[in-house]
């Protein structure tokens, strides 16, 4: 199992962008052949300000009988796919060749925010008087969703770090390290569907699991906040090569701050995202956003594995990973059998869990 | 005489009545009515409360309290005097209802839009956003017509000024209206002539807006085909499955669970015998997020997969449009004056009642200042609280609610306590007094391009006691008739009458749903596997009862077969080896207990099962004889019956199988269904006997017992003793005990009858279902058949089989049967693949990272 925790170092800044490769493969395989399948994809980047996409390509086998590409309701980029002959294996292949502006000041380190009851009280509904458009904006992410129950739990969980007059950042960020330094990252003790109150018990579990918990504690305040889900470039341990495949889907939260906007934080690293991070899309919590969601009939027990590789372009120019394994392969071969730390599994109760 | 009627009818303190004005005299609307009942005789009340109470039970109206295979339905409660409403007044209560539908569609258009609403302040956010029931992925999906809502109900209560309050919305999917209309078919025929004299509104032409608007909405076809509608049920389990059968049956849409439906592109198809057919609008009785495990709730199994997709593309109709749940809350009430005055931009013309969502400060002061008056909702009926009454609380307990309150205001709504009005019931108990009963009344609308539509009458409610607070068909309250006066002719157009003409003339099921046949297939199977379990039984256990116990030869020839066949739960006792269970228990056990897979009581309840999917398509009697027969099953076996009783209960229930098989060929239509059904019976004897008649062939000769009463018991397994008899007046020998069971294609309950029966039905099935190669199943049935009927009975003359041993004819015939087990099998399997819908095998959801 690959490694999502970078050590809490400060961030060097670089002066430009840093250009990736990104590749997602995922391929399942059936037990017994699968009669109709429709897919929902959340695998291309949306359009922010400090990310360029410049290629996405996105290859399926057997061919779909129906695809098609539109925006959900939180304006992320989905494909909808169909396929309604019987098929054993299903292979999504998606690849991206993006550029990530920095975007993180070290400024916001030392900025604390305005108190954060300030800003809660500020959300308060005041009869029928037409609340400033950002608040409204951000309240669509601050109540309980499907995945993100909230509670008195949570909000105990919260309080150390939210105390009275304290500034909304200064407080998010000492939760955030609250959440690394107190749960252990353990992809054994959890699966896609583990609600964050277990999570909070048992203080172990991966990416998914500590932004659906932090988003519990933040919005359990009243504090809106935002699921963000894309990949995170990781380093090979010192000497060797880059692994193909070794990486993973990656998840972290967004916290609406007054005044600055939306700024993300990754419980998981105990840091302020910049040039590391891609980001595909957002939204409530990992239901609104799961790379790839879909109902079978037929199939019996079916294993699944995913591969993702982030590649710095730089890298990649220059030939410094493991040759032969371009991302362009075909997916039937490529991923599963370079991933040489991951394993493959069965799936418990259809769902996957590869997830950092 | 009034006196009488009146005597222990109290005059209302502090409500509103229905029948009396102030002093005790009659309201002018309810005069005619009033004299109508102060005339008639006891004896003619009687008649028609006992009118009342046949028409429901043969009609088998029913309300499942909560759902349970053993179960059984709860009847309908009809209290057989209407609730009146005079023309003036329901003219104004129906502009009403009109507008608060027109405003509740409005605000539906707004919140899966633009969200106006939130923007100017009119609807805190924490009421869409942070409501469980608002689904953000029919965000934008966008409606024909910008109707979100085409068929909704208002719950009213009268407040003691008389005025008509609105209580709660039912947007999603309401309830009622099929109730609605089997009580106005029963209560019009009760008083047919006060119905006619007061010149009630008809309901007819309400339920015609209906199909139209539905039609009208639903999405054109190429072909200039009419559309297909079908009702989308969540199943029989569901507690007003009874009515989404009977509406379906009334509008003639087809009666569709989420599994009869499938999602092929960005359409929508109903699956059925000949083929998939595409579904133009579907009227769904089933909770929008279950509605489409893909986008909506994934842990669904009710659903179809792609519904919302379908529905984006403008290829589908769903009524009413998925997500419209979300302002059934209560806490939107005390919003839809000032929502009203923006959007529609006039004044709400009927009030709500007093309620305050608590998400807003001064709101929870209030509540919590005066909880002791105050009713605590939840904010959000998709939570399905119940509701709390202050009054009801002691100290301790209201400052736990203070507390849970200010914890999560946003989440609690508190309502003003409702006295309702009270109306007039007839009391089962008095003869010839009327009691004095809280009633609500739910009014629906169906949207129309011209606006919306109200239903000339509703569903009233009536509580059980004289002060319930809450009205619920689950807490003993029954159900009135409502009839709207009218000053002018009424329509007398009805859905029921209308005459058809030779191009309309209907026959077979083209469009029966796989599922339908499916049931119908199984129900055969598992009444024809009840009859042989319970021949089987009675075969040994009248053995054991004449032998006293002692186990003859006869009797272990029968019980081989019977292990054969998997019919008898194990000798041996689990947990102790070497203890063995008496034979009489495990005969017992075979036929009482419902644990016991293959065992009588199991597949009575599979029979009971199977039966209850396919009801709207079986006779009452044939119904009733299904229940009385599980009914029995429960009773015998609770009195621990010894071996003798349980012979009699095999008797009767053999005698009832009978009748089932005589309520197939002489009540249901010939149709493809039908034959299916058919088919089922004929493969699961065939089956049986083939197994059976093997199984004692390939037993060595003295095993068999032939001398000592093997073969009787053999003819009495195939139900086939009397016609040897009558044809051979002797004892039974092999041969032609074999030609009567195997042979005879005359005898009902011969092998080769079976495989020639199946044969002719398939292959006419084949034709008419256009199913052109035959398949190798058919294939192998019409081979082995025609080997069968090849077969040199001479080689079985005379005693030389009553001792053989491993003899080649016995052999050879033995094996023939097994095969054609194996193919009936095989056979089985096929038709489920081909012609079903895969029943077991439920879409599931899976999610990768």
């Amino acid at each position: 199992m690959q490694t999502s925790r970078q050590p809490p170092t400060a961030p060097d800044l670089p002066d430009d962008g840093v250009a990736y490769r990104v590749t997602h493969a995922t391929e399942y395989r059936y037990g017994a052949a699968v009669a109709l399948s429709q897919q929902l994809l959340h695998l291309a980047p949306r359009v922010v300000p400090w990310q360029l996409c410049r290629a996405h390509r996105l290859a399926v086998g057997p061919q779909p009988a129906l695809r098609l590409e539109r925006q959900d309701a939180f304006g992320n980029p989905v494909t909808h796919l169909a396929f309604d002959s019987p098929h054993d294996r299903l292979t999504v292949l998606a690849e991206t060749e993006i550029e990530v502006l920095p975007r993180f000041s070290p400024a916001l380190l030392r900025l604390a925010g305005q108190p954060w009851e300030g800003w809660r009280a500020a959300l308060a509904y005041r009869g029928a008087e037409p609340p400033p458009a950002d608040q409204l904006a951000a309240a669509q992410f601050a109540f309980a969703s499907p995945y993100v129950h909230t509670g008195p739990a949570f909000a105990a969980y919260a309080a150390p770090s939210f105390t009275p007059g304290r500034g909304l950042l200064a407080a998010a960020r000492d939760l955030m390290g609250r959440i690394y330094r107190e749960f252990e990252f353990d992809p054994q003790a959890t699966t896609v569907a583990t609600p964050a109150a277990e999570v909070l018990a048992k203080k172990r579990g991966v990416c998914q699991d500590f932004a659906h918990l932090m988003l519990a504690c933040l919005r359990s305040l009243g504090l809106p906040a935002r699921y963000v889900s894309g990949y995170l470039l990781t380093d090979p341990p010192p000497g060797t090569p880059r692994l193909i495949g070794a990486d993973a889907s990656h998840a972290w939260v967004s916290l609406y701050c007054p005044g600055l906007g939306w700024v993300d934080l990754d419980p998981t690293n105990d840091l302020i995202p910049d040039t590391r991070h891609i980001t595909l899309a957002w939204g409530r919590d990992f239901g609104d956003v799961s790379p790839m969601r879909g109902v079978i009939l037929g199939g019996g027990a079916h294993e699944v594995e995913v591969a993702v590789t982030v590649l710095p372009l730089a890298e990649s120019d220059a030939s410094g990973a493991v040759a032969g394994t371009t991302p362009g392969d075909a997916p039937h071969d490529g991923p599963g059998k370079e991933s040489r730390g991951r394993e493959r599994r069965q799936v418990r109760s259809g769902e996957d869990d590869s997830r950092a | 005489m009034a006196r009488t009627l009146l005597s222990i009818y109290p005059e209302s303190t502090g409500r509103y009545d229905e029948m009396l004005a102030a002093g005790g005299k009659v309201r002018p609307h309810w005069q005619s009515f009033f004299d109508h009942l102060d005339g008639a005789s006891p004896e003619q009340m009687r008649h028609r409360l006992a009118f009342v109470q046949r028409r429901i039970q043969e009609n088998g109206v029913t309300y499942n309290v909560y759902a349970d295979p053993k179960g059984t339905d709860r009847p309908w409660e009809l209290d057989p005097l209407p609730l009146i409403i005079p023309a003036e007044e329901w003219r104004q209560l129906s502009a009403a209802v009109a507008q608060r539908a027109t405003l509740l569609n409005a605000v539906l258009a707004d919140l899966y839009g633009p969200q106006d609403l939130l923007a100017s302040g009119l609807l805190p956010p924490a009421l869409v956003y942070g409501h469980s029931d608002y689904l953000w992925p029919c965000r934008h999906v966008g409606q024909p017509g910008d109707t979100y809502l085409h068929f909704l109900a208002v719950d009213l209560a009268r407040s003691p000024d008389g005025r008509w309050w609105a209580i709660a919305d039912r947007t999603q999917a309401p309830s009622g209206a099929g109730y609605a209309l089997e009580n106005r078919l029963i209560v019009s025929r009760v008083f047919p002539d006060l119905f006619r004299d007061l010149k009630v509104e008809h309901l007819a032409g309400f339920f015609r807006s209906l199909q139209e608007s539905l039609a009208h909405y639903a999405p054109g076809d190429s072909q200039g085909e009419a559309p297909l509608i079908v009702l989308l049920t969540p199943g029989p389990y569901n507690e007003t499955y009874f009515e989404h059968a009977y509406l379906a049956r009334y509008l003639g849409f087809p009666l569709v669970e989420g599994q009869d439906l499938t999602v092929r592109g960005e359409t929508v198809f109903l699956k059925t015998l000949t083929g998939l057919k595409r579904v133009h609008a579907i009227l769904r009785r089933q909770d929008d997020a279950f509605c489409d495990p893909l986008e909506l709730r994934g842990d669904s199994a009710l659903g179809v997969p792609g519904l919302l997709q379908a529905v984006r593309a403008g290829r589908v109709l769903v009524a009413n449009a998925l997500g419209s749940g979300v302002v059934e809350s209560g806490a939107l009430l005390g919003f839809l004056p000032a929502i009203s005055e923006r959007l529609l931009g006039e004044p709400l013309k009927m009030p709500s009642i007093a309620t305050w969502w608590c998400g807003e400060g001064p709101a929870l002061e209030y509540a919590c200042k005066h909880l002791e008056r105050l009713v605590i909702k939840s904010a959000f009926p998709g939570r399905r609280i119940d509701p709390l009454f202050g009054a009801d609380l002691k100290a301790a307990e209201r400052e736990q609610v203070r507390a849970r309150l200010q914890a999560d205001p946003a989440a609690y709504v508190v309502q003003e306590l409702v006295e309702l009005s009270q109306a007039p019931t007839w009391s089962r108990i008095h003869e010839r007094r009327l009691l004095a009963r809280p009633v609500g009344l739910r009014v629906y609308a169906v949207a129309t391009p011209q606006g919306y539509r109200v239903m000339p009458g509703g569903l009233a409610r009536v509580a059980g006691g004289t002060s319930a607070r809450v009205i619920s068909m689950q807490r003993g309250g029954a159900s009135k008739d409502v009839w709207v006066l009218s000053d002018e002719p009424v329509s007398t157009f009805s859905l029921l009458k209308t005459s058809i003409g030779a191009k309309d003339v209907v026959r077979g099921g083209r469009s029966l749903s796989s599922r339908v046949v499916e049931n119908l297939f199984w129900l055969g199977r598992y009444s024809e596997r009840c009859d042989h379990t319970s021949r089987f039984l009675r075969v040994a256990l009248a053995r054991l009862v004449e032998a006293g116990g002692e186990p003859s030869q006869a009797l272990q020839s029968a019980l081989a077969v019977g292990d054969a066949l998997g019919l008898l739960p194990p000798r041996e006792v689990a947990e102790a080896k070497g203890s063995f269970v008496p034979l009489a228990e495990r005969l017992t056990r075979s036929v009482f207990d419902d644990s016991w897979a293959t065992g009588v009581a199991a597949n009575l309840r599979r029979l009971q099962w199977s039966a209850t999917q396919v009801r709207e398509r079986l006779s009452l009697d044939h119904w009733h004889a299904i229940n009385r027969l599980s009914l029995e099953m429960q009773q015998t076996r609770e009195t621990r019956p010894e071996p003798g009783e349980t012979l009699a209960f095999l008797d009767q229930s053999l005698l009832a199988l009978a009748s089932l098989a005589g309520f197939t060929m002489d009540n249901m239509t010939r149709d493809e269904g039908w034959r299916f059904h058919v088919v089922g019976r004929r493969i699961e004897r065939l089956h049986f006997l083939a197994t059976a008649v093997a199984t004692f062939l390939a037993m060595e000769g003295p095993e068999r017992a032939q001398g000592q009463g093997g073969l009787e018991w053999l003819l009495e397994l195939a139900d086939s003793s009397i016609t040897y008899r009558s044809r051979y007046l002797s004892q039974p020998e092999l041969l032609p005990v074999l030609d009567l069971l195997v042979l005879d294609e005359d005898n009902p309950h011969s092998i080769a009858f079976q495989a020639q029966v199946v044969g002719r039905y398939l292959s006419r099935l084949q034709r008419e279902l256009g199913q052109p190669e035959a398949a190798e199943g058919e294939g192998d049935l019409a081979f082995l058949l025609a080997r069968l009927r090849a077969v040199d009975l001479g080689r079985f003359a005379g005693d030389v089989c009553a001792d053989c041993i491993g003899c080649q004819a016995c052999d050879e015939l033995a094996d023939l049967l097994w095969a054609l087990a194996a193919a009936t099998r095989e056979l089985s399997d096929r038709l489920a693949m081909r012609y079903f819908t895969h029943v077991g095998d439920v879409s599931h959801q899976i999610v990768a990272a």
